[in-house]
């Protein structure tokens, strides 16, 4: 028989079901800069939970990452973005290669798939509830179905970001010791996206002022 | 030996600072890091033949020795060519701009490159392989065309993803280790590989197969090879040179990594199945695409992931032949695709298209670099008396001893079928005379373009004919390293 959790696996679980919802919010919401507001409210959930595990598991280290992670992910990469937006006329995503319906339902069907899984690796750890990180590769395959699924930049953009909170919720649950300096060096990913999406903006708006993907196809075969 | 190592992974870093001050001072600081970064990798053969270097967190076993030539050994080359590339710009309105980007990203990027197999464990190095996919994003997209930017979106999108189930191998191998060395180890090779019988079965198999699909991403590995034949095209030439002839092996490296750890905690079994089957499918899907290529320098980018699909079975086929096959082929590459893609700037350059219907009666106009374009790709084509064509030779021979009959016939299938797409196009390019009326003046571009293409094919012959006694010592003790472990 399993244990019945405690406070502090309850609040963990919660936190990464808030992560999941905040994922396939952001897979059904149209208007753009909704999208990115919901990223920026999944990255105060993740940001949150690694000050919770800092604390409740005394790996101090996580508060730094915790510090960084919100200042990065809450504040500078949502305002840059929504920053570039502006510029931009477009508020509205196109419509995807499938209804936000369809979608929905793939994900659920996706999300489900790894939430069981992952659950059936049999993968303990001493830090997290394993209930945690069959949620964070359910948000990681949901992220994936977003960036296939819409045909615009922005959403591509917002899907490798809240991937990103689905690799750091992972991480969380099952490698709280993981040398910090990894997590970095991805945040510093991020960056460089956000740096090539402003260069795209630049360019490729400027010329169809369009942001679908539909006008990237130069390049195939 | 330790002085050497660090010099060979600090130059770079200090062209790289160079790269601001005035473009003259600039070229030659790259130049210099270039070449002086091969000597050094050269001076580390011997001492790494005999035994491993450690020294911090820096690791240099024959296996990182191998790359570590490869990669210098592009560096150094394309650096020469670089400078020859940039002149056509040179009076261009913001080129002094453009140039110290072009010049710090190239020598950050070869940093990078040369540090991954360098460093001791497998959170460095994933550092190392994110640290090459920042700054090659900003490169391929320094032209800022539209073709340019859209390639480097859907690289930095693709890379990014793939390097983010990478860090999802990370986490589970570390997961792994620390059930049994306890939370506070770092990943660092030896004491993994020691412990690698007692690790759990299940989490070692899950970040093997997260490891091939994340980084084989950069390798170019099908199915997650599609950024690549966009950003080889669209970035400037001497950084798809670096792409074609450093990155992808690098990455490859990492996989390779991965693969150790999972024969030496599962066997051989199953890490050898699941490379097979990436490798096969890369291998197929190149040699297919080569046969309608009208892009010249997407026809090389999709032979770059035909040779990845190519290492990918070999090391698949495990037999000790086979796998010294791999490494010599892992420096082969190097030499020739760099070159590779050298020549076929060289041809971009002097006709203004890229488009291989553009470029007719190639002989007729550049004298020494079309014939020498030809016959890199005839090196690649694994012809002898070239190094792909003894690398080739030894993964055949491995995989018919080893008993893969079926993999080594479709494998020669393939490669020839490759040969068939690469050779149509190329001769196409550089012997069929040109159109009466097209008036493109016979003459080379400079010779900067020309000695670093010649150096190559040099090196090329050399690992054909007779590979220094040196350097096969090291592939054995690599090929030794690769072996051993394993229940």
């Amino acid at each position: 028989m399993q244990p019945v959790p405690g406070v502090f696996e309850g609040s963990a679980n919660v936190v990464a079901v808030l992560v999941l919802l905040a994922e396939f919010g952001m897979l059904r919401q149209a208007v753009l800069r909704d999208q990115v507001r919901l990223y920026a409210l999944q990255s105060l959930v993740v940001s949150a939970l690694a000050a919770i595990v800092a604390a409740g598991r005394d790996v101090p280290e996580l508060y730094a990452l915790a510090g960084l992670s919100l200042a990065l992910k809450v504040v500078i990469v949502p305002l840059v973005v929504t920053r570039l937006l502006r510029d931009t006329s477009e508020e509205i995503a196109g419509s995807g290669t499938l209804g936000v319906a369809t979608s929905v339902l793939v994900s659920i069907v996706v999300a489900g798939f790894g939430f069981f899984a992952v659950g059936a690796l049999g993968i303990h750890s001493r830090v997290l509830p394993t209930t945690a990180l069959s949620l964070s590769i359910a948000v990681v395959l949901v992220a994936f179905v977003l960036m296939i699924v819409r045909r615009d930049v922005v959403s591509q953009a917002i899907g490798f970001f809240s991937l990103e909170n689905g690799v750091s919720l992972a991480s969380l649950v099952v490698a709280a010791g993981l040398p910090l300096i990894l997590e970095v060096a991805f945040l510093f990913d991020l960056l460089v996206a956000v740096v090539v999406f402003g260069v795209l903006m630049r360019v490729h708006h400027g010329r169809t002022s369009s942001l679908s993907t539909s006008a990237l196809t130069r390049l195939r075969g | 030996m330790h002085i050497v190592l660090l010099a060979l992974l600090i130059v770079p870093v200090v062209a790289a600072g160079l790269s601001v001050a005035p473009y003259r001072i600039a070229r030659v600081a790259t130049v210099v890091a270039g070449a002086a970064s091969f000597v050094l990798a050269v001076c580390l053969v011997p001492t790494v033949a005999g035994h491993t270097i450690r020294f911090g967190f820096l690791r240099v076993d024959a296996i990182s020795m191998v790359f570590l030539l490869a990669t210098s050994f592009v560096y150094a080359t394309v650096a020469v060519y670089a400078i020859g590339y940039l002149r056509d710009e040179q009076d261009e309105p913001h080129f002094d701009r453009y140039s110290r980007r072009f010049f710090l990203g190239f020598n950050v990027f070869a940093a990078s490159m040369l540090w991954a197999p360098a460093v001791d464990g497998l959170a460095l190095l994933w550092i190392a392989i994110e640290i090459t996919t920042v700054v090659s994003a900003l490169l391929v997209a320094i032209d800022r065309t539209d073709g340019a930017t859209e390639a480097s979106w859907k690289y930095v999108l693709i890379a990014s993803a793939g390097l983010g189930i990478a860090l999802l191998a990370t986490i589970f191998l570390y997961y792994a280790g620390a059930s049994v060395l306890g939370q506070s180890y770092d990943l660092s090779f030896s004491p993994l590989l020691a412990a690698a019988g007692r690790l759990p079965d299940t989490a070692v198999r899950l970040s093997f197969v997260l490891a091939v699909l994340g980084f084989g991403t950069k390798v170019g590995l099908v199915p997650v090879h599609t950024w690549l034949p966009d950003a080889h095209a669209e970035a400037p030439t001497p950084v798809s040179a670096l792409l074609s002839g450093a990155l992808l092996a690098t990455s490859f490296y990492a996989v390779l990594r991965y693969f150790q750890v999972a024969s030496a905690a599962l066997g051989h079994t199953f890490p050898q199945m699941v490379l097979l089957v990436f490798g096969v499918a890369s291998l197929l899907l190149a040699s297919l695409y080569l046969l309608q290529q009208r892009n010249i320098k997407r026809m090389l980018a999709y032979s770059s992931i035909e040779h990845m699909g190519i290492l990918a079975i070999a090391v698949s086929f495990g037999a000790p032949l086979a796998l010294a096959g791999a490494m010599l082929h892992v420096l082969a590459h190097a030499a020739a695709k760099g070159n590779a893609f050298m020549g076929a700037g060289t041809l971009v350059q002097k006709f203004g298209t890229k488009q291989i219907s553009g470029i007719r009666g190639g002989m007729n106009v550049l004298p020494f670099s079309a014939p020498a374009f030809l016959l890199v790709i005839l090196a690649l084509s694994a012809l002898p008396p070239f190094g792909i064509f003894r690398s080739e030779f030894l993964i055949v021979a491995g995989g018919l001893r080893g008993g893969s009959h079926t993999m080594t016939a479709l494998l020669v299938v393939l490669v020839t079928l490759a040969f068939l797409g690469l050779a149509v196009g190329v001769t196409r390019m550089v012997v069929s005379p040109s159109p009466s009326g097209a008036a493109v003046a016979r003459g080379e571009l400079n010779v900067w373009m020309v000695v670093p293409v010649a150096i190559g094919l040099v090196a090329l012959a050399v690992l054909g004919i007779h590979p220094p006694g040196e350097l096969s010592t090291l592939i054995d003790r690599a090929v030794a390293e690769l072996t051993r472990v394993g229940r």
